[in-house]
């Protein structure tokens, strides 16, 4: 579902975040991407969301090489991809419910049809009852649950979230961590970046470890239940 | 497995179409004409900025179409005026009248008798009694002449040969003041146009700047809205319509302006049309005009969006 050949990425300036990285996320699968601050998971996130291109190697996301992928198409491609921030990104001129809506009404959906996806998007999160609240009046936990909220209501086949967990408590982390995998059992493909060692290892999912722009061990897997 | 091809299936080839198009810019329509709405003070302050400029060429074309107006109901009608010497008698004024009537050339022929003139002159003159005190008619009688072909040439052909008859004392063609008033009239025209599309390129920038701003402001919704598939279009729209409520509103205050403007110079105008004789009464803007000026402040303040749109979206990117 997203693979990694040889990629490489080098910003303005000389700084190269990414060298020669290849891994592969199979379809339905869920994987954690560890790695210390600066390591460039960031990065590689971006050049799957294409908000970033690679300076070398090809990226595959969806059986679609995303070096064909034009300004043009950028938004089609997106619509596959739903995308959790560490700082949400919510829009706090506007409700709960219309933060959620907004994928769906970019994407065109029917409005009659907006109501009922974007409720269940949101009783997927436990925030049902907080609809008309505007996200600034919301705790961190449940701003990031909004976020993934949005991230989800399209049903984009690919989820990928960038330190989902980064400003919460453990308890808290745990929580959005589990929601990922309940995601995840409906099909949907999952990359989270996390620096939470403590964290991932509750999970037995696959971890590929990034250090200083470079895969380290790609393969290995942590077996705890 | 199923759910999971629920899931692929979902979100697959769920695209616009034309009917969520319409959708999509009925609701940003409204939706964008509420943002106007909830910043009430700012919004009426720039929509005045443009009504007042689209007001003031607006007010010079009613002034010119009103003063093309009056000369057109002379226009086309080149009169040449033959003052009879005070020696020639009313009979052989009226001889002269008829002679000059059949002669080639001329389309019509009036007589005015000097006691008509003088009755005439009292009366819209003001000075009728100063008049009556006078012992003598001191006005001559009036062969006013309207040629057939009121080009200058022909008209000017014809008065010379009506200069030649002994019993005229003085002619007058009075063609070229029409001519001087008419060159006046283009040049005011010109002016109007000069000044109306210096007002629109104003416009332009006072929408587009307000605009720039207004992205500015809202950079965060535009970069999330880029990421969760938002195209080029999509992102533009409420901008658009933004620009175009603001020229709509504008020209909406233009016209409440140009029309309370005509209101107020209305009643000096027909005293002064009655001072002469005349019925003239001012035209307004007018149905057509109104709409000209709305659909022109709409599509106007549409342009100033664009310009900053183009200038300013394409750079904000998510990061």
């Amino acid at each position: 579902m997203i693979s990694f050949q040889t990629v490489s990425k080098r910003y303005e300036g000389g700084n190269e975040a990414l060298t020669d990285v290849s891994f592969e996320v199979q379809r339905g699968e869920m994987a954690f991407l560890m790695g210390p601050s600066g390591a460039g998971k960031s990065t590689l996130l971006k050049l799957v969301a294409l908000i970033e291109r690679p300076s070398r190697g090809q990226v595959l996301v969806n059986g679609q090489n995303l070096s064909g992928v034009r300004r043009r198409q950028l938004p089609l491609y997106r619509r596959q991809i739903g995308v959790v921030f560490q700082d949400h990104k919510l829009l706090n001129d506007r409700s709960v419910f219309d933060n959620v809506a907004l994928p769906l009404v970019i994407a065109g959906v029917d409005p009659a049809e907006i109501g009922k996806r974007v409720r269940a998007s949101l009783d997927l999160v436990d925030l049902l009852h907080k609809e008309r609240a505007v996200p600034i009046t919301l705790s961190t936990g449940e701003q990031q649950r909004v976020g993934i909220a949005r991230a989800v209501v399209y049903r984009p086949p690919i989820l990928i979230a960038d330190e989902p967990t980064g400003n919460l408590d453990p308890e808290l982390s745990l929580e959005v961590m589990q929601l990922f995998k309940r995601l995840n059992q409906v099909g949907v493909t999952v990359l989270v970046a996390s620096h939470d060692r403590a964290l991932v290892q509750q999970f037995a999912m696959r971890v590929l470890h990034l250090k200083a722009g470079r895969m380290t061990d790609p393969e290995e897997t942590h077996g705890h239940p | 497995m199923a759910t999971r091809e629920a899931h692929g299936a979902a979100s697959a080839g769920r695209r616009g179409g034309p009917k969520a198009w319409l959708r999509d810019h009925l609701r940003v329509a409204v939706t964008s004409l509420g943002r106007l709405y909830r910043h009430l003070g700012t919004s009426l302050m720039t929509a005045a900025v443009i009504g007042i400029a689209l007001s003031l060429p607006a007010a010079l074309q009613v002034l010119v179409s009103n003063a093309k107006a009056v000369s057109g109901s002379w226009e086309g009608s080149a009169r040449i005026s033959l003052y009879l010497k005070t020696s020639v008698s009313d009979a052989d004024a009226r001889t002269l009248a008829d002679t000059v009537r059949k002669m080639d050339g001329v389309a019509d022929v009036q007589l005015i008798a000097a006691d008509q003139a003088l009755a005439e002159f009292k009366q819209l003159s003001g000075f009728g009694e100063a008049a009556s005190a006078l012992d003598k008619n001191p006005l001559p009688a009036v062969v006013v002449v309207h040629p057939a072909d009121s080009r200058p040439e022909a008209a000017a052909a014809l008065e010379r040969q009506l200069a030649a008859n002994p019993a005229v004392d003085q002619v007058r063609l009075d063609l070229q003041w029409l001519k001087r008033l008419s060159a006046i009239l283009d040049i005011v025209r010109r002016v109007t146009d000069i000044l109306a599309g210096l007002l629109a390129l104003a416009v332009i920038l006072v929408v587009g700047n307000t605009i720039r701003l207004e992205i500015g402001g809202r950079r965060t919704e535009i970069e999330v809205s880029k990421l969760l598939g938002a195209t080029d279009a999509f992102i533009r729209r409420p901008f658009l319509y933004h620009g175009a409520w603001y020229g709509l509103a504008g020209g909406l205050i233009a016209c409440v302006l140009v029309v309370t403007a005509v209101a107020l110079v209305e009643d000096p105008v027909s005293h002064l049309a009655g001072l002469y004789g005349s019925v003239f009464a001012l035209q307004g803007l007018g149905f057509p005009g109104a709409l000209g000026l709305l659909a022109g402040g709409c599509l106007l303040g549409w342009a100033g969006s664009w310009l900053a749109v183009a200038r300013h979206l394409r750079a904000i990117e998510p990061t």
